[in-house]
C-alpha cells in the first residue's frame, strides 16, 4: 500500500469514526431524556427509569466502541502512512489523544456502572476529532530529525494516556460539583438521580489520578532523558516543561491534600479541576501559541 | 503586664509550622503558580535576543520586570526561596519519620486494642485456635505480634517506605541539580567541514563554567568535521535526517577514529558530551583590492533564518583600505516573487545566490564594543554597490572586487558537561520506584482476640478497600478448617 492511500484511507476512517460517535452522544441524549417520567399532576418532581431506555443505552456504548474501533484503525494507518508512531504533530495528538480517553472511558466502563459519562465523553471526543480534522489536520509526512529517536514512543505514549485519564477525572470531578450544587439545594434533577454517589465520584476521581501520577512522573522523566539526548540538557525550562512541571507539582499537591490533610469533596474536586487545566493549558496554548522548543504541532 | 517573647519557643514554633503539612502545601501550590510567569516573558538563559528585543518593544515596563527578575524566573531569589523552603519543610517532616519508620520496623505491631467491636469490620466467630490464625496470617506476610489471648497483625510497611524513598530522592535530584549547575560547563562552537575544532576555551564562540569549575578542566579531546550530511523531504522542505562524521582523537596527540553524532546521539568522552545542534551554510568569496592583490579568500559561516536556510551573514574585511564590509544573505536555492523579492525555496543548494551590499569606511571592530559576527554597524560607512552574485560571478565594486566561489556547510557543536546528571537520573528513579511502593502497597492491621468467642477486626490506612476481602478470606479459612 502507498504512503498516500494509507493517509487517505486513515482519513476515511476518522470520519467515519466521528459519525459513530455522534450516534453514540444522540443516543446517550435520547437514553437520558426519555428515561424521565411524566410525573403524576400531584407530584412535583420528576424521576427516572432508566429501564424503559436500556436498550437504547446499550446502543450507545456500541456505538461508543464502534467508534472507538474505528478511530483506532485510522489512528494506526495515519501511523503506517508516515512509517512510525501516530504523534508526530497536533493533529495526530489529537485523534491519538481522543483514542486514549474513550480507551480510559471504555476501561472505567467495564469496572463500574458508569454510563452516565458516555454523553459527556462522546461530546468531548467528537469536538476533539472535529477541532483536528477542521484546524489541525497536516498531510502525513516524516519525523523532524529530533523527534527520530525510540523516546518518542515512550514519552509521548505516556504523556498521551496521562493525559487522557487526568481528563477523565476532571470530567468526574466536575460532574461531582454539580451534583454536590443541586444537592446543597433542590436535590438531585431527575436525570441525575441514577448517577453514582457524591461519595464514589470523590473516590473515583481520586483512584484515576493517583493511579496515573507515576506514569505522568514517569512521561516527565523520560522527556527529560530524551531532552539530555537531543538538546543537551535534561530540563531547561522550556515553556512545555515548565507546564509539565506546574501539572506535576498540581497533581502532587491534590495527592498530599487528600491523602495527608484529608481533604475531601468539593475542595478536592476543586484541585483536581485546577490541576487538570494545567495540563490543558500545556496541550493547546503552549503548542499553538507558545515558543520554545516543543514546537511540533506543525500550525 | 508584658509578654517577654521567648525567642527559642518562637523559633520551635516557625520549625513546627514550616514543617506541617499545610505549609508544604501551600508552598507546593505557591511553587506551581511561580513558575507560570517563566513561560510566559522570555528568559535569559534560553533565549537572550528576545528579552533584548523585549526591552526594545516595552521600554517602560521591561526594567521594572527585570527588577523582579521576571526573565530569570528559575534563579531568581523569590523561586529559589520558594523551593529551598519547600525542601527545607520536606526534610524537616521526612527525617523524623524516616528514623519513627526504622523504628517501627523493627518493633513488634501495636497491642491489640481493648474493644475490637469499635474497629472496621468487627466479626464475631466461633472459637478458634489461635496458633492457626498466626500460621495462616504469617502465610500471608503480616507481622505477627501474638500475646497470650490475642493476636495484632500488620502488614504494608512498605508503603511507608516507598513513600520515604520517593521524597528523600527528590532531595538527591534538587543536589544533583545544584552539582550540575556549580561543576559543569557549557558552550557553542560553529565548525566548518573540513575544519578542526581543539577543545580549548579560545576555540568557542560562547563557553560558560559553572562557579566551582576550573577553565582548563575540559577534556583535551580533538574534532575534525569531515562530513555533513542533510537529508530533506522534497514535499514538505523539512529535515528528515542530519548526519556528522567527525575524526576524533582524546587526548588530540592519541589515534584518531572515526564517529557519527546525529542529533538524538551525542559523543560521549565521561561526562562531556558533545551534540550536533544547528547547521547552515559558509559561503566562499575571494575578495582582491585594486591591484588584484588577494586580501580575503575563505568561508565565512552564515546565520540560517528560516527552513529553507535563506542566511544572512556578514563578510568584514578590515585589512583593506578604507575597511570593506559586506552584508549579505545567502539563498542555496534562489527563487523570486514579486512581494518578498529573493528567497530560498529549497533547504539543499540546488541554484545558489549571494547578495551583497558593498559598505566602505570604518567597521568599528576597534571601539571595544563585542559585535555580532552575522551583523555589521554601518553607522560611520558608506554604501558603494550592490550585486546578486550567482557561482563563480565576480563583481568590482571600485575599492576591489570579490568573487563567489563556492560553499561549505557548517555545523554548530554544543559541548556540554553535567556532572550531575547521572545522580538526578538516579533520583527520579529511586523516586518514581518509591512512589509505585508507595502507591501500590496496602496497609493494613487485623487483630484477632481469643474470649467466649473470637473476635476478629481490622483497620486500613486512609480507608485503602481490600480488607473487607482479606478478613472474609480469614474468617473462611478458619470456618474451613473447622
Amino acid at each position: 500500500m502507498s504512503d498516500n492511500s494509507a493517509a487517505l484511507l486513515s482519513n476515511n476512517f476518522i470520519y467515519s469514526a466521528m459519525l459513530f460517535y455522534t450516534l453514540a452522544f444522540l443516543f446517550h441524549a435520547v437514553e437520558v431524556a426519555w428515561s424521565v417520567k411524566t410525573p403524576a399532576l400531584n407530584v412535583k418532581r420528576t424521576t427516572l427509569d432508566f429501564t424503559r431506555t436500556e436498550r437504547v443505552g446499550r446502543l450507545a456504548s456500541a456505538f461508543l466502541i464502534l467508534g472507538f474501533l474505528l478511530l483506532f484503525t485510522g489512528v494506526i494507518f495515519r501511523g503506517m502512512s508516515a512509517n512510525r508512531v501516530p504523534w508526530g504533530n497536533m493533529y495526530e495528538f489529537s485523534i491519538t489523544g481522543a483514542l486514549a480517553f474513550t480507551a480510559a472511558y471504555l476501561f472505567a466502563l467495564k469496572k463500574y456502572k458508569f454510563r452516565w459519562l458516555g454523553l459527556p465523553v462522546s461530546l468531548a471526543v467528537l469536538l476533539t476529532l472535529g477541532t483536528a480534522v477542521t484546524l489541525l489536520y497536516r498531510p502525513s509526512a516524516p519525523l523532524v530529525p529530533a523527534l527520530k529517536s525510540p523516546w518518542l514512543v515512550i514519552h509521548v505514549s505516556t504523556a498521551i494516556i496521562s493525559g487522557g485519564v487526568f481528563l477523565l477525572a476532571n470530567c468526574i470531578a466536575a460532574a461531582y460539583l454539580i451534583l454536590d450544587r443541586y444537592e446543597q439545594k433542590s436535590g438531585r434533577p431527575a436525570w441525575a438521580i441514577n448517577l453514582p454517589t457524591l461519595e464514589t465520584l470523590d473516590n473515583l476521581s481520586y483512584r484515576l489520578i493517583a493511579l496515573v501520577f507515576p506514569l505522568w512522573s514517569f512521561s516527565v522523566i523520560a522527556g527529560a532523558i530524551w531532552a539530555e539526548a537531543a538538546w543537551g540538557r535534561y530540563w531547561g525550562w522550556d515553556p512545555k516543561e515548565t507546564w509539565a512541571f506546574i501539572t506535576w507539582v498540581a497533581y502532587a499537591a491534590y495527592l498530599h491534600a487528600r491523602v495527608t490533610v484529608g481533604w475531601r469533596g468539593k475542595k478536592a474536586a476543586w484541585l483536581c479541576l485546577l490541576a487538570g487545566s494545567t495540563f490543558l493549558f500545556n496541550y493547546i496554548y503552549i503548542n499553538v501559541w507558545g515558543t520554545g522548543r516543543h514546537t511540533y504541532s506543525g500550525l | 503586664m508584658s509578654t517577654v517573647l521567648d525567642s527559642r519557643s518562637f523559633l520551635r514554633w516557625c520549625w513546627r509550622q514550616l514543617t506541617s503539612m499545610r505549609i508544604a502545601l501551600i508552598l507546593l501550590l505557591l511553587l506551581a503558580v511561580a513558575a507560570i510567569p517563566g513561560s510566559l516573558f522570555p528568559q535569559r538563559n534560553q533565549n537572550p535576543l528576545q528579552v533584548r528585543q523585549y526591552f526594545i518593544d516595552n521600554p517602560a515596563t521591561a526594567p521594572w520586570l527585570d527588577r523582579f527578575s521576571l526573565f530569570e524566573v528559575y534563579s531568581s531569589p523569590w523561586f529559589s526561596a520558594i523551593y529551598l523552603l519547600l525542601f527545607i519543610s520536606l526534610i524537616g517532616c521526612v527525617l523524623p519519620r524516616s528514623f519513627e519508620h526504622l523504628k517501627a520496623i523493627g518493633a513488634q505491631p501495636t497491642i491489640t486494642p481493648k474493644y475490637l467491636d469499635r474497629m472496621e469490620h468487627f466479626i464475631e466467630i466461633k472459637e478458634t485456635d489461635l496458633d492457626q490464625v498466626e500460621a495462616y496470617l504469617r502465610k500471608k506476610r503480616f507481622r505477627i505480634r501474638r500475646d497470650t489471648n490475642s493476636i495484632s497483625a500488620e502488614k504494608g510497611y512498605a508503603r511507608e517506605s516507598g513513600n520515604l524513598l520517593f521524597h528523600l530522592s527528590l532531595v538527591l535530584v534538587l543536589i544533583a541539580i545544584g552539582v550540575g549547575s556549580l561543576f559543569g560547563s557549557k558552550g557553542d562552537a560553529i565548525v566548518n567541514v573540513g575544519d578542526r575544532f581543539i577543545n580549548t576555551p579560545t576555540s568557542y564562540d560562547i563557553l560558560g563554567f559553572g562557579k566551582y569549575q576550573a577553565e582548563d578542566s575540559l577534556p583535551p579531546f580533538s574534532l575534525k568535521v569531515e562530513d555533513f550530511k542533510a537529508e530533506y523531504d522534497p514535499v514538505t522542505n523539512s529535515p528528515i535526517d542530519y548526519t556528522l562524521k567527525v575524526r576524533t582523537a582524546n587526548p588530540a596527540s592519541s589515534p584518531e577514529t572515526t564517529r557519527v553524532i546525529k542529533v538524538n546521539q551525542p559523543l560521549a568522552y565521561g561526562s562531556t558530551k558533545i551534540y550536533l545542534q544547528a547547521n547552515g551554510y559558509s559561503p566562499i568569496v575571494i575578495v582582491k583590492d585594486k591591484t588584484g592583490k588577494v586580501i580575503f579568500d575563505g568561508p565565512t559561516p552564515f546565520l540560517p533564518q528560516d527552513g529553507n536556510l535563506s542566511s544572512i551573514g556578514a563578510i568584514k574585511i578590515p585589512d583593506m583600505n578604507p575597511q570593506i564590509g559586506f552584508v549579505s544573505s545567502f539563498l542555496p536555492t534562489a527563487d523570486r516573487d514579486p512581494i518578498r523579492g529573493g528567497f530560498s525555496s529549497y533547504p539543499e543548494v540546488l541554484d545558489p545566490r549571494l547578495l551583497v551590499s558593498v559598505w566602505k569606511g570604518d567597521l568599528g571592530l576597534n571601539t571595544g564594543v563585542p559585535q555580532s559576527v552575522y551583523r555589521i554597524d554601518t553607522s560611520k560607512m558608506e554604501r558603494i554597490g550592490l550585486k546578486a552574485l550567482v557561482l563563480n560571478e565576480s563583481y568590482d565594486f571600485g575599492e576591489g572586487s570579490i568573487t563567489f566561489t563556492g560553499w561549505k556547510s557548517w555545523v554548530n557543536l554544543q559541548i556540554v558537561d553535567d556532572p550531575g546528571k547521572g545522580y538526578a537520573l538516579l533520583g527520579a528513579i529511586l523516586a518514581i520506584s518509591g512512589l509505585l511502593i508507595s502507591l501500590f502497597t496496602r496497609q493494613r492491621r487485623i487483630w484477632v482476640k481469643q474470649g467466649s468467642k473470637t473476635q476478629v477486626a481490622g483497620l486500613a490506612k486512609n480507608g485503602i478497600p481490600g480488607l473487607e476481602q482479606e478478613i472474609n478470606d480469614l474468617v473462611k479459612e478458619l470456618s474451613n478448617e473447622r
